[in-house]
């Protein structure tokens, strides 16, 4: 079972080499900047920049598509609805900025890793040390959370293959109760683990 | 290291029956075995060994600190090790997962990369350091497993049936692991080849300490009591 999420890359490229708060800056102010966005040749320009960014960072071509084909199924009915329902132009602007925005974050992932993403994290939630938040707690959820994607993946296929075996292709219960039950039991084998490598406070 | 266990009960939350009951034993052998069938307790008094499970009665010292009160302590010189280093890995990659372990010790950045990569490069996994950490192979992941405890200086392992999900080329990798430990290690298994030279191997049954002794001793015993 394979994710994009924790595929980094090695390499010593100017993208790797850019720390990892101006990286994380750059795709947080790039959504924020895509609110902005009015015309399909903006759009194409920061598309194209991102594009470029993957070639200096010298990621392989299949990694693009591989980051976008998850969302097609959410990407054409959009794109459908909004020609119908706001033309061409308008429909252009909004899935390029989400293929933009989609593409740039994973170059982040692709080039940088979740250690040092974390790290950026921790040293952003140290203010709220004076609420009593542990910064070094928010980067461990923040790890889990990542790490829980690949994980919950592999039990969703063995639970498929699973029901596959005993020809019950159809039933949503009978997948969805076994990949409940053992990401609770999952959960609870990695919190001991915690506990016994001395995260247990 | 000595550990004692003094009149040691458990019973889990919900629980009626202890899962271990009445046990009192000194370890500080060198190698330490533990085998007994499936729910006879051997596992949850690995646990104990390292104060992940408190017991309900009696007491757990190791080298003179209660597990009870002092479990934070105890884990820092105690490792575990799980039987499914799925569980263990909380890290996306290789490099990251053993570099976890060392964090909030006070070491640089420094420190803990030259820490990583003579772990990564003792056991195998230098080509791997920044290979995804589920994808690597069953006998991969248990040995990034056994290095990410390693990597902490441990005085004891606890290992709880690390060869049980593995091949037999990996099972061997891990047992020549084990050899070549300087650590003291407690290893719970149902392999009996893995504890041959121990200097010592307990046997549980139905939550109780039947055995004790030298390894020859008590795999026939075990052996009998299967039969």
């Amino acid at each position: 079972m394979s994710t994009s999420l924790g595929l980094y890359r090695p390499g010593t490229s100017p993208v790797h080499r850019t720390p990892a708060g101006v990286k994380l800056a750059v795709v947080v102010a790039a959504g924020i900047g895509s609110v902005f966005v009015r015309t399909p040749a903006v759009a194409g320009v920061l598309l194209a920049v991102v594009l470029v960014a993957y070639t200096v960072a010298r990621t392989p071509p299949g990694l693009l598509w591989h980051s976008v084909r998850p969302l097609c199924w959410v990407l054409v009915p959009l794109m459908v609805f909004q020609v119908l329902t706001a033309g061409w132009a308008r429909a252009s602007v909004i899935v390029g900025v989400i293929v933009t925005l989609v593409l740039l974050a994973n170059l982040v992932t692709l080039t940088t890793r979740t250690t040092e993403l974390v790290d950026v994290v921790v040293r952003l939630a140290a203010p709220l040390r004076f609420l009593g938040v542990d910064p070094e707690r928010v980067g461990l959820v923040l790890n889990l959370g990542i790490r829980g994607v690949p994980l919950v993946l592999e039990l969703a296929t063995e639970v498929r293959e699973a029901q596959h075996a005993r020809g019950q292709a159809a039933s949503a219960r009978a997948f969805a109760v076994p990949l409940i039950v053992g990401a609770l039991r999952r959960s609870d084998e990695i919190g001991e683990a915690l506990a016994a490598r001395g995260f247990d406070d | 290291m000595l550990i004692e266990v003094d009149g040691v009960s458990h019973v889990y939350p919900g629980g009626v029956e202890p899962v271990v009951r009445d046990v009192v034993v000194r370890l500080d052998e060198h190698r330490i075995g533990i085998v007994g069938a499936n729910g006879s307790g051997k596992s949850t008094f690995a646990r104990m060994l390292n104060g992940l499970v408190v017991p309900s009665a009696g007491t757990v010292t190791v080298d003179g600190l209660d597990t009870r009160g002092h479990g934070r302590e105890v884990r820092k010189r105690v490792g575990f090790c799980f039987t499914n280093p799925d569980t263990q890995i909380v890290m996306p990659t290789v490099r990251e997962d053993v570099a976890f372990g060392l964090r909030r010790r006070g070491l640089t950045k420094e420190e803990v990369a030259a820490r990583v990569d003579e772990a990564l490069a003792r056991h195998g996994l230098g080509g791997l350091a920044d290979h995804p950490a589920h994808l690597l192979s069953g006998g991969q992941k248990q040995l990034l497993a056994l290095a990410s405890i390693l990597v902490t200086g441990p005085e004891l392992l606890v290992m709880d049936e690390p060869t049980t999900l593995l091949d037999l080329r990996n099972t061997r990798r891990v047992a020549d692991l084990v050899t070549e430990l300087p650590q003291q290690v407690v290893l719970v298994t149902h392999d009996l080849d893995l504890v041959a030279g121990f200097d010592r191997v307990l046997v549980f049954d139905r939550a109780r300490l039947v055995h004790d002794g030298p390894p020859d001793e008590a795999v026939a015993f075990y052996r009998e009591l299967m039969a």
